[in-house]
């Protein structure tokens, strides 16, 4: 699928002017004071209106491919989007040659704007992106693909501004894996569910039937590999999105689990326990070949390869208790890194290398955090009743995790929910699930 | 005056000590009526039986798969059963409490599923007659979020086999 609908996307024309401009964002640090930015609604011209409806149910999908735009750039916490009452000039002349002066009195520092057209089942796209302050354009971009794309057409604008003003690339193009969840505490239905990352377009992989959990995507986001309880016994699966077809990860003689890819998607590593004891293996996907990484009486588990391929990160209870170790990707060289109080686990390295992301247990609180690869420079991000399992985004500046609730004696007031925060622990937020959920695993960039 | 003092600073001692022993008493006490010794649960609130008499759970400190004295008796107790009901056999669920990551509870599961196996095992019962499988913490038997349920949850559970 994934495939496919990339095909569709021709980009006609990329002009990106060098020229100096004034307006950038640091993401590096807390931003306290988002970028306001103007979100013309895209002009689309009556005839088009039309086709819109007819293929889409919608009547002004440049409307509606903006509200995406805007929302993407609101929840980044980056970017202001300003109110659209307050927009002096109308969407197809501001798309022409924005009046500067009108977009400078309502305090927009950057502008989109752009155009739709929907015709022989096509969506033609085209925005640009103006510097109010300096006046000029700073991007242009114009693509087709199938109308029924529009809402990603929203998240690909997203990350090309995003990009631009960055110096980043975007993570809006992305996808969420999770696991559903639904019903009493001590009967919970879990499912495997897929959707955008900004809540839409949700769609359950898995019926419910069997237990499921952390599933995790592969390095082209088409393969996921997942716990599952079929037939009650407890094996890591591969799962290709695109065709749904699956299959047992290897041939264990007893639970297999907490599996992810490698991130040359070549192999997937995980968990065997057996008598009491569980170890870090590998397994090959091509030639199937199985090896035994870590071999130590103790619980080794929740491994994360470095992005290089040449390292692994784990939690392992061999001093005791729960703590965070690096190998070399053969198993040898095995170091302790977390040394602060408290328990810590789920390590997962950032895609951008430099730090490692993880839960950690202390006093009763769960915390989300990271440090570098080497231990140092620990950093809670945030502190709650119970959080953990977070996930990077593919440009290594967010993080998705769950958050669950405490429950009375009766077992009410349970929750569990998705929540992302910014690397520099500010602009927290829950993440739109149709259902409770937990185990959010965030795709590449779809487009690309 | 002198004396006064004195006296009101013994009176403050007492009544300190008073209130201190006050404390300690309440807490063990809760801690019995919530059927619980150090984190261990030991009541028999959500217990079934595999027969008369034969218990088909043990609990577990956190984070700790060893087996209690009062575990080791249900084992037993399990054992002899499973020697004189030689066509049964038996799978040990594993499981832990909500306060873990995910991942390393299906291992601590793992684990204490076969610190009770391994005690059948001990008590002459044949390791095939035994399977295991850990829930993590998937399968939680009390829902509540407090001491108490969490010691509920800290358990493996025989149960028979299809």
């Amino acid at each position: 699928m994934i495939r496919i609908i990339n095909l569709f996307f021709i980009i006609f024309f990329l002009l990106s002017p060098k020229a100096y401009s004034l307006i950038e964002i640091d993401i590096t640090r807390g931003n306290l004071d988002p970028l306001p930015i103007a979100v013309s609604p895209l002009f689309q011209d009556d005839n088009s209106k039309r086709n819109s409806i007819n293929e889409l149910k919608i009547e002004n999908v440049g409307s509606e491919i903006s509200l995406v735009v805007e929302n993407n750039l609101k929840i980044s916490g980056l970017f202001n989007p300003l109110s659209k009452e307050a927009f002096l000039q109308k969407p197809d002349i501001a798309h022409l040659k924005p009046r500067f002066e009108d977009w400078a009195l309502i305090k927009a520092q950057a502008l989109i704007t752009g155009k739709v057209v929907i015709e022989d089942k096509k969506l033609k796209v085209e925005f640009r992106l103006w510097d109010i302050l300096a006046g000029r354009e700073m991007l242009a971009l114009a693509f087709t693909t199938v109308p029924s794309n529009w809402r990603r057409v929203g998240h690909i604008i997203s990350d090309k501004v995003y990009e631009r003003l960055t110096g980043e690339k975007g993570y809006f193009d992305t996808r969420i894996i999770y696991v559903s969840e639904e019903g009493p505490k001590t009967a919970r239905v879990k499912k495997l569910a897929i959707m955008d990352q900004d809540g839409f377009n949700t769609k359950y992989l898995t019926l419910g039937n069997e237990l499921v959990l952390t599933p995790r995507f592969n390095p082209t986001s088409q393969m996921v590999t997942y716990l599952s309880y079929f037939k009650n016994l407890p094996r890591v699966y591969l799962l290709d999105i695109e065709t749904g077809t699956q299959e047992v990860v290897g041939d264990f003689p007893g639970m297999t689990f907490a599996p992810r890819f490698s991130p040359d998607g070549k192999k997937i590593i995980m968990s065997f326990a057996k008598d009491g004891n569980s170890d870090i293996y590998t397994m090959d996907l091509e030639n199937r070949i199985v090896e035994k990484i870590t071999n130590h009486p103790s619980i080794d588990t929740s491994p994360s390869y470095s992005p290089d391929n040449r390292f692994i990160t784990f939690n392992s209870d061999r001093s005791g208790y729960q703590q965070i170790y690096v190998m070399k990707s053969d198993g040898s060289n095995v170091k302790r890194i977390s040394f602060g109080k408290g328990l810590y686990g789920t390590p997962v390295w950032s895609p951008r290398g430099d730090l490692i992301a993880f839960t950690k247990l202390h006093k009763g609180k769960f915390y989300i955090g990271v440090m570098r690869t080497d231990g140092s420079g620990e950093r809670l991000l945030t502190e709650n009743y119970y959080q953990e399992a977070p996930s990077w985004s593919p440009n290594g500046r967010v993080l998705i995790f769950y958050r669950e609730t405490k429950s009375n004696d009766k077992g009410e007031g349970f929750s569990a929910k998705l929540w992302s925060i910014d690397l520099t622990g500010y602009n927290e937020r829950q993440v739109q699930t149709e259902t409770d959920a937990s185990d959010p695993s965030w795709s590449s960039l779809l487009s690309n | 005056m002198n004396f006064s003092k004195s006296f009101r600073n013994t009176f403050l001692v007492i009544l300190l000590s008073l209130i201190v022993s006050a404390c300690a008493t309440k807490k063990t006490t809760t801690k019995v009526e919530g059927q619980m010794q150090g984190d261990v649960y030991t009541g028999t609130d959500t217990v079934k039986y595999l027969a008369d008499g034969v218990p088909d759970r043990v609990f577990f400190a956190t984070n700790e798969s060893i087996l209690t004295t009062k575990s080791r008796d249900t084992l037993r107790k399990q054992a002899n059963w499973l020697r004189e009901n030689s066509s049964i056999n038996v799978v040990v669920e594993g499981h832990a409490d909500e306060r873990g990551t995910r991942e390393y509870n299906l291992a601590l599961g793992e684990r204490r599923a076969n610190a009770a196996k391994d005690y059948l095992i001990t008590y002459g019962i044949s390791a095939d007659r035994i399977s295991v499988i850990s829930y993590g913490k998937e399968r939680p038997v009390d829902s509540g979020s407090n001491p108490l349920s969490w010691s509920k949850n800290r358990r493996s559970v025989t149960v028979k086999a299809n």
